[in-house]
């Protein structure tokens, strides 16, 4: 059987420039530089040229090069990349909202794209008219969307508020009513972008899984766009990864959520816990930029498994180019599954003003906090309310172990990002209890 | 939840195993593919919905106010070109003569100022899902046509009134003659409505253009006056009509809703023969646009 989706080598190049208004003068200049082309005087252009080949051309840049794979029926395909890597852009080209420049996709199925929920919803318009719209716009007929009205506004939970215009919905109230319509979808390939990010978590969990079943039990093949580790891991049964508009790899979603760990982190890494950046390419702006990120246990040796028992230390080594005040550095810790366990910052320790030089800042965090789980850490600097001088990025991770002697103390799977030790005691109240030990 | 699946009417038709969606850039310069507009037919159905539901929702006049606007359109010109400025109607009454003609430049209008600002209307739309993005320019021109309905009616309803009191009106078979006049504004509206939004689709001047250009039109074309103003005399103003397609198709309207003016047969061949080659122009120009739109919204 020929696979449901097969796509060679895609490209897309974008003309920088050309994105807003273009001038008049910009297309005439661009006419006659193509006529000049076509008479010989300049090298002879090769669209179907592979691309890369071509020389280049300082106002493009290639969103997405050389793309390749392919799905079969039933099968569930995330992708993962960075922000930026050419994931959208992949997407919009496979729902057809865009052309590739070079390269083609055959699809075999009917198909539908969820880039947001509720596309084309008029607030004027009652819920009920609005199912209709959208699930149109979608790709529907309206004899299936007839067929499952009543299926969707009970998956939505709004009966008694169908007829009332969504203008008057509450935010929560429209979300599930555009992400009902879309999970009634029934194309042979669903294309989905990180629509997901949006709605309380609850309905996201019956959405994922009202859409897990259809491609296990009805064959259709999706694809899936998201930062959500966790959902990627449980949902998908293959994942890809872009970086640089180039699919770098191909395979089970624990190998790949292993690399895309991998390659959020800058170059010059010497494993996870340790990250120096070299002066031209390191985070940061004219006013600061980081040097070193690093975990260190209690002895001071870098490390990246820890210990429930043991505190974990962050050291961020940075350098000061100019005076700057005000400036607070924080962290972001999450479950490799993108599970947020915490955010910290220094506003209470930092110093109001720093003179230009070299510096550390160190924080710990105490044993006995987080779970046992791997937890990929964002450090970033800013001025609170003015600016931001290093934006957020996740370059750390680490495990936490179940190794040293608190082992016992942590059953494993233990639910919770966090499972700090807490103080619980037994008391007996009357004399005839006792606790013995 | 496990709802058994019911088999929903109609029969659900097996996907042909040949269905095959390619992608690739496309080349060629006529980009339609008709099938899949007819695939698409039932939104084309629920966004002319869509256009009437919205406009008047929240209003108290409610569809009302689709008559409203070409009954003071011709109350002013009444009291402006027909009474200050003294301009004569051909022996008809003036509010029925006014009211005629604005029946198919309304609809004109409307139809180029909408289908005008397809992409900048709907940029959000079009980044976000594919459908055929030709249902929409066609969806407005169709959705228009409700307003121009009620239009006829009050026009036949003053038509019986002035008829009651006396005034010589015309109710015959001619009549049916407005149904092609009808063809070839529909055509020509959407061809140009097709040639603005694909041009302001990348320079936006032309949509700061267009209603001016719109007013413009409406005094090249015997709205206010009587087709004969142009014709008649020396000629020498006669190639006005003759340039402009919806200078026959108005004073045809005039002769077959109140048999008064004149039949220009040679006149409407080239009109609709010109709305048919813009009509085709808009759409190839169309399936051009809509190629890269996205990428520059």
């Amino acid at each position: 059987m020929k696979p449901r989706v097969e796509v060679e080598s895609l490209s897309k190049l974008y003309r920088l420039g050309s994105i807003g208004a273009t001038t008049v003068r910009d297309t005439l200049e661009r006419i006659t530089s193509r006529f000049r082309r076509s008479t010989g005087t300049q090298q002879k252009k090769t669209p179907t040229a592979p691309p890369g080949r071509q020389g280049p051309q300082p106002d493009t840049f290639w969103a997405i090069r050389d793309i390749s794979f392919s799905a079969k029926a039933g099968e569930i395909i995330g992708i993962v990349g960075r922000n930026g890597a050419g994931k959208s852009t992949l997407l919009k080209i496979l729902s057809r909202i865009t052309e590739p420049t070079s390269g083609r996709a055959i699809l075999r199925g009917r198909l539908a794209s969820l880039l947001e929920v509720g596309t084309g919803f008029h607030p004027d318009l009652t819920g009920r008219e609005n199912v209709f719209l959208n699930g149109t716009i979608l790709g529907m007929k309206r004899w299936e969307i007839s067929a499952r009205f009543d299926e969707i506004v009970a998956f939505a939970e709004i009966e008694q508020f169908i007829d009332t215009p969504v203008k008057h919905y509450s935010s929560g109230m429209f979300v599930r009513l555009a992400f009902a319509v879309a999970a009634h979808l029934e194309p042979e390939i669903l294309f989905i972008d990180e629509v997901l990010a949006v709605g309380d978590a609850g309905f996201q969990k019956k959405c994922l899984g009202k859409m897990g079943e259809v491609a296990s039990q009805q064959g259709r093949t999706v694809f899936f766009v998201s930062h959500n580790m966790g959902a990627v891991r449980s949902l998908c049964d293959e994942a890809i990864l872009i970086h640089d508009g180039r699919l770098t790899r191909q395979g089970k979603p624990d190998e790949i959520i292993r690399e895309y760990l991998s390659v959020t982190t800058p170059s010059e890494t010497t494993g996870l816990s340790d990250i120096s950046w070299k002066d031209g390419d390191a985070p940061g702006n004219d006013d600061i930029a980081l040097e070193r990120v690093r975990l260190v246990g209690d002895d001071g040796d870098t490390l990246e498994v820890f210990a429930a028992d043991e505190p974990i230390g962050i050291e961020i080594h940075y350098h000061v180019k100019r005076r700057i005040q005000g400036n607070r550095f924080h962290m972001v810790l999450r479950t490799q599954e993108g599970e947020l366990a915490f955010a910290a910052t220094d506003h209470l320790y930092q110093p109001e003003s720093q003179l230009p030089g070299h510096y550390r800042t160190k924080c710990t965090i105490p044993a006995r906090l987080l779970n046992l789980r791997t937890y990929v850490m964002a450090v970033g600097c800013g001025i609170p309310g003015v600016r931001w001088l290093i934006p957020d990025r996740e370059c750390l991770s680490f495990t936490v172990s179940g190794i040293g002697n608190q082992a016992s103390h942590y059953p494993e799977n233990w639910p919770g990002v966090v499972c700090p030790a807490i103080d619980w005691k037994v008391e007996a109240m009357e004399p005839s209890a006792a606790i013995s030990s | 939840m496990a709802i058994p699946e019911l088999q929903t009417s109609p029969p659900a038709k097996p996907e042909p195993p040949d269905y095959e969606i390619h992608i690739e850039a496309r080349t060629g310069w006529l980009r339609v593919d008709w099938r899949e507009f007819w695939e698409y037919r039932d939104l084309l159905f629920v966004l002319v919905r869509r256009d009437f539901l919205a406009k008047y929702k929240q209003t108290v006049l409610g569809p009302l106010w689709f008559i409203v606007q070409p009954l003071l359109n011709t109350l002013v010109f009444t009291i402006v070109f027909n009474k200050v400025a003294g301009i004569a109607t051909d022996g008809i009454p003036p509010l029925l003569f006014y009211l005629c003609a604005l029946l198919p430049w309304g609809y004109f209008a409307q139809n180029v100022t909408t289908g005008a600002a397809t992409f900048t209307t709907n940029a959000h739309l079009f980044g976000k899902v594919y459908f055929p993005r030709l249902i929409v320019p066609v969806s407005s021109v169709i959705s228009n046509l409700f307003a121009l309905g009620l239009q006829f009616v009050v026009f036949f309803v003053f038509a019986a009134w002035f008829g009651l009191r006396g005034d010589a009106v015309y109710f015959g078979p001619a009549i049916l003659l407005s149904l092609p006049l009808l063809l070839i504004t529909a055509a020509l509206s959407l061809g140009l409505s097709l040639l603005i939004s694909s041009s302001t689709a990348k320079y936006r001047d032309l949509s700061h253009l267009t209603p001016i250009l719109i007013q413009l039109w409406m005094f090249a074309t015997p709205v206010i006056y009587p087709l004969s103003k142009l014709t008649g005399g020396d000629g020498s103003w006669a190639w006005i009509a003759w340039m402009n397609p919806m200078a026959p198709v108005v004073e045809g309207f005039r002769y077959s809703l109140l048999g008064r003016g004149t039949w220009q047969g040679a006149m409407l061949g080239v009109s609709a023969i010109a709305s048919v080659i813009i009509l085709f122009l808009g759409i190839v120009a169309f399936g051009r646009a809509e190629r890269t739109v996205t990428d520059s919204a």
